[in-house]
């Protein structure tokens, strides 16, 4: 294998590949998912969120450890030992710092990159495994902020649990079994703490990394999707067999990548060293006193990121007596993502070719999303009550329920009006 | 650029290796790449600085005062630094004279091996004061807390002058904390770093003066 | 359209500021480099605050941080043989702390953190008499508090008017009303820095670090430019 031109370093690192690939299919691997791996050469920002999902990922694993190393799974020391890291652990604080903004940036990162999702049809045939084993992904990453939330072990830690454990017993029969078996205790407890413990540090983070590789190798067996919508792989140069609008992975996307990598860090920094607290959504004020099992804090809600949710198990009443429904509409509006690719009839699948019904009804969506995540984070007696008309309710839960309804109007309708929308026709290569 | 239309070749060549070096992209990955690893590195030194002793281990760990007024001329206590036993020993007159008597059953008589105790205690004596020693309790073999036999003969036979014997696999020691030859431990022991503040107090732990 | 659509999304933004009725409070003095303050807050947090309410997690030596020396800690504020190595601890057990005052006197090394540091300074200046309560002192901002008025021979007596519901200092103190406002200041301050002693290590290191990353996008987006010229 030696060649005269090259120099011996050179000789001896090819010779070492070859004997590695001999062992373990290195540079195929290598050529199939990085450098001969074709993407569609019309990716947007829209598409620098999966790759910084990927790196938060990351980020959250080896913050995490280094964490693991300080913090203490124990009711009595819990809080103590994260004040601990913040100020006797040599640069604890910037760790910590990093793994609450992190979880925070976690979700910012996995709501746009589903956003891009919906607005580009990444989960129409072929992908619809990629999407759901994105929707398996999310949910996931939302029992990992759960749990995670937890351990500092302040009042919102702790009441938050209590709240979110307490959602089981409305299942009926079995509900209030099903919520002491989480907990391990009549209320949340040190066995609650340090049953979280286990599955944030390990049960979540191994099926976490697992359903991530598996939304891989889903991805690279039938190809991205673009901005248009258009198949790559149906137009291929006759000769080499390569997607005419595809472009190597590498190095075209890994620099493209680091660009977003690099306006990512900027923001996530500013938040780590100017705004950790981020005005109460990333750190709330309530965290900083202790958990206490006879005091409940006057005002509790949920982190930002679930509050749309909560939102809507909040907006939904009881029926019979039972928070039932309110609970499972909760649960429905997480996992109603996963029906996507077979609620949606449009013949194409981006916005750029859909008409104005379908965009109407996705600003629609979007904005539920936001009122409702607003909503959420407030108590419901904010805007007042509305006069015995309405039997004096309070405002904004009747604002909730209307845009409650919309949410799940957007889903439910959406076979009927995907497929009357008026769209335009679709071009065979991508465009610009 | 000069090579506009190589440019619009390259393109249809795909991911074909350029003929030419071109110079952009190398510059800018070579600064890309060294500034990328420079941000790593100091990342990392966070990440590893963080494992070092924290706050609470340094406070634990600060100098111990030590009043040793109470120990009896041929008899010693025991204190804890650093979570170490420290054996402060008053030796007799005889028992600092026989020190230098059986020095050639010692390993290292002169305590020639630096790190084992400051420069000051590096005296026939291994001590500031002749009659006083000051030693860290840890068997330099496994790290076993070795026992004390202070008084000279007993169980350790008619030739034992007085020392430390390590239950763990016989290291013996002698009343400086110097290890008899044959013994598995290969060093003395470590006298740590300490100073008296007056007559009677000792401060185990500093040995210049404390930064103001 | 798109402007009621975005409307219609920082509605929320808006009702948020108009939406908070809490009690009034006053904007407190934070000044975290001014270390003439948060050596005077120090000293009034050893005296005053200390004696029932710990900060566990507050080295002595981390004064060092805001220009105190380990001789002016151990001889200033190290009143009953602790080492400058310990955290601020009250000799009073929870339990016995509960038994005699009604309720454990919280931990203050996070206080600011979780009320705001304008809580505390209103709060700290906010006693007035009440003869209702067991202690003889109420709050404005926590009403029915358990806390009596600790520095109240320097404050001085307030109360409070029923009308109009402002405090009225009836029974002057040993400090004027500027420099009891200037003394909780201190305090405060000093508390807004044991909240997060990081905190301006913190700053500080922020500026270098986005410094740094500026330059690291300059270098990517030149770099992404440099290979994506090929692609048309």
């Amino acid at each position: 294998m030696t060649d005269k031109n090259k120099s011996p370093l050179a000789n001896a690192l090819d010779d070492t590949l070859s004997w590695v690939d001999a062992r373990f299919p290195l540079t195929s691997n290598i050529k199939a998912h990085l450098t001969e791996y074709y993407a569609p050469k019309n990716f947007n920002f829209w598409y620098f969120f999966g790759s910084l999902a990927l790196m938060v990922l990351v980020l959250q694993i080896l913050t995490g450890i280094f964490l693991t190393m300080h913090y203490k799974p124990d009711a009595e020391l819990a809080f103590g030992s994260v004040e601990y890291i913040m100020r006797d652990v040599p640069w604890g604080w910037l760790i910590r710092y990093m793994h609450s903004t992190g979880a925070s940036m976690f979700f910012v990162v996995v709501y746009l990159h589903m956003f891009r999702g919906i607005i580009y049809g990444s989960y129409r045939a072929p992908r619809e495994l990629i999407w759901l084993f994105g929707v398996a992904i999310f949910l996931a990453l939302m029992g990992e902020a759960f749990f995670g939330y937890l351990l500092p072990w302040g009042q919102m830690s702790y009441w938050g649990a209590q709240v979110i454990v307490n959602l089981f017993s409305a299942i009926p029969f079995i509900g209030p079994d099903v919520s002491e078996w989480l907990r391990g205790d009549y209320l949340v407890s040190d066995a609650t703490l340090n049953r979280f413990f286990a599955f944030h540090v390990i049960a979540l983070p191994f099926v976490l990394a697992g359903l991530v590789v598996a939304h891989l190798i889903a991805l690279h067996e039938v190809g991205s999707n673009n901005p248009d919508g258009v198949e790559i792989k149906k137009l291929k140069d006759k000769k080499t067999g390569i997607p005419l609008d595809g472009i190597p992975f590498h190095p075209y996307y890994t620099v493209k990548d680091l660009v977003g990598v690099s306006v990512f860090l900027i923001v996530f920094s500013a938040i780590v060293f100017f705004a950790p607290e981020m005005g109460g959504y990333f750190l709330e004020a309530n965290n900083f006193v202790p958990a206490d099992p006879l005091k409940t804090p006057a005002h509790i809600a949920p982190v930002w990121y679930f509050t749309p949710y909560y939102s809507i198990l909040r907006a939904v009443p009881p029926i019979l007596n039972s928070q039932f429904p309110g609970v499972a509409a909760m649960g429905l509006s997480v996992v109603a993502f996963a029906f996507l690719p077979w609620l949606d009839k449009s013949p194409v699948k981006s916005i750029r070719y859909r008409g104005t019904l379908y965009k109407k009804w996705l600003a629609a969506f979007v904005v539920s999303f936001l009122v409702l995540g607003y909503l959420g984070t407030v108590p419901s007696n904010i805007w007042g009550q509305f006069g015995a008309w309405m039997g004096g309710a309070d405002r904004a839960t009747v604002v909730a329920r209307f845009f409650t309804a919309v949410y799940f109007l957007f889903f439910i309708l959406m076979p009927w009006y995907s497929k009357k929308d008026k769209t335009k026709p679709v071009p065979d290569r991508v465009t610009g | 650029m000069s090579d506009n239309q190589n440019d619009k070749q390259q393109a249809d060549l795909q991911a074909g290796e350029p003929n030419q070096i071109d110079l952009e992209k190398r510059n800018f990955l070579i600064a890309t790449s060294a500034v990328g690893a420079l941000g790593c590195a100091a990342v990392a030194v966070p990440f590893v600085a963080s494992m070092t002793p924290s706050e609470r281990a340094k406070a634990a760990g600060a100098p111990v005062e030590v009043d040793i007024s109470k120990i009896e001329p041929g008899t010693m206590m025991t204190a804890e630094w650093r979570g170490q036993p420290v054996w402060i020993i008053n030796r007799t007159d005889e028992m600092t004279a026989e020190l230098a008597k059986h020095n050639d059953q010692l390993s290292d008589p002169a305590c020639e091996v630096t790190s084992q105790q400051p420069e000051y205690c590096k005296n026939s004596s291994r001590s500031i004061k002749p009659n006083v020693a000051v030693v860290v309790g840890i068997c330099t073999h496994l790290g076993c807390s070795p026992t004390e036999k202070i008084k000279p003969g007993g169980d350790m036979g008619e030739n034992w002058t007085g020392g430390f014997f390590c239950p763990c696999h016989g290291s013996k020691f002698d009343l400086a904390g110097r290890v008899f030859k044959g013994s598995p431990a290969p060093i003395n022991l470590v006298v740590p770093p300490h100073k008296y503040l007056t007559d009677n107090t000792l401060l185990i732990g500093v040995d210049t003066e404390e930064k103001a | 359209m798109k402007k009621i659509l975005l409307a219609v999304l920082l509605m929320p933004f808006f009702t948020l500021a108009i939406a908070s009725e809490e009690v009034h409070l006053d904007k407190a003095p934070i000044d975290a480099s001014n270390h003439e303050s948060l050596q005077r807050g120090a000293r009034t947090f050893v005296n005053y605050c200390l004696n029932c309410h710990s900060a566990n997690y507050m080295r002595y030596n981390r004064l060092l941080d805001i220009g105190l020396t380990e001789k002016q800690i151990k001889d200033n504020l190290l009143l009953a043989g602790e080492k400058v190595g310990d955290t601020m601890k009250v000799a009073m057990s929870k339990k016995d702390a509960a038994k005699w005052l009604g309720a454990a006197p919280p931990d203050l090394s996070v206080e600011v953190r979780a009320r705001g540091a304008d809580w505390v300074y209103t709060y700290m200046r906010g006693f007035y008499r009440d003869s209702t309560r067991p202690t003889g002192w109420n709050n404005t901002v926590f009403d029915k508090v358990g806390m009596p008025h600790v520095l109240y021979e320097l404050q001085g007596e307030q109360v409070l008017d029923p009308e109009t519901h402002e405090l009225k200092l009836v029974k002057p103190g040993t400090l004027s009303e500027e420099q009891y406002d200037a003394f909780v200041g201190d305090l405060t301050n000093f508390m807004a820095y044991m909240a997060e002693p990081a905190k301006q290590q913190r700053n500080q290191l922020g500026w270098f670090v986005l410094l740094f990353l500026g330059l690291l996008l300059v270098l990517t987006y030149k770099l992404k430019k440099a290979y994506w010229k090929d692609i048309h």
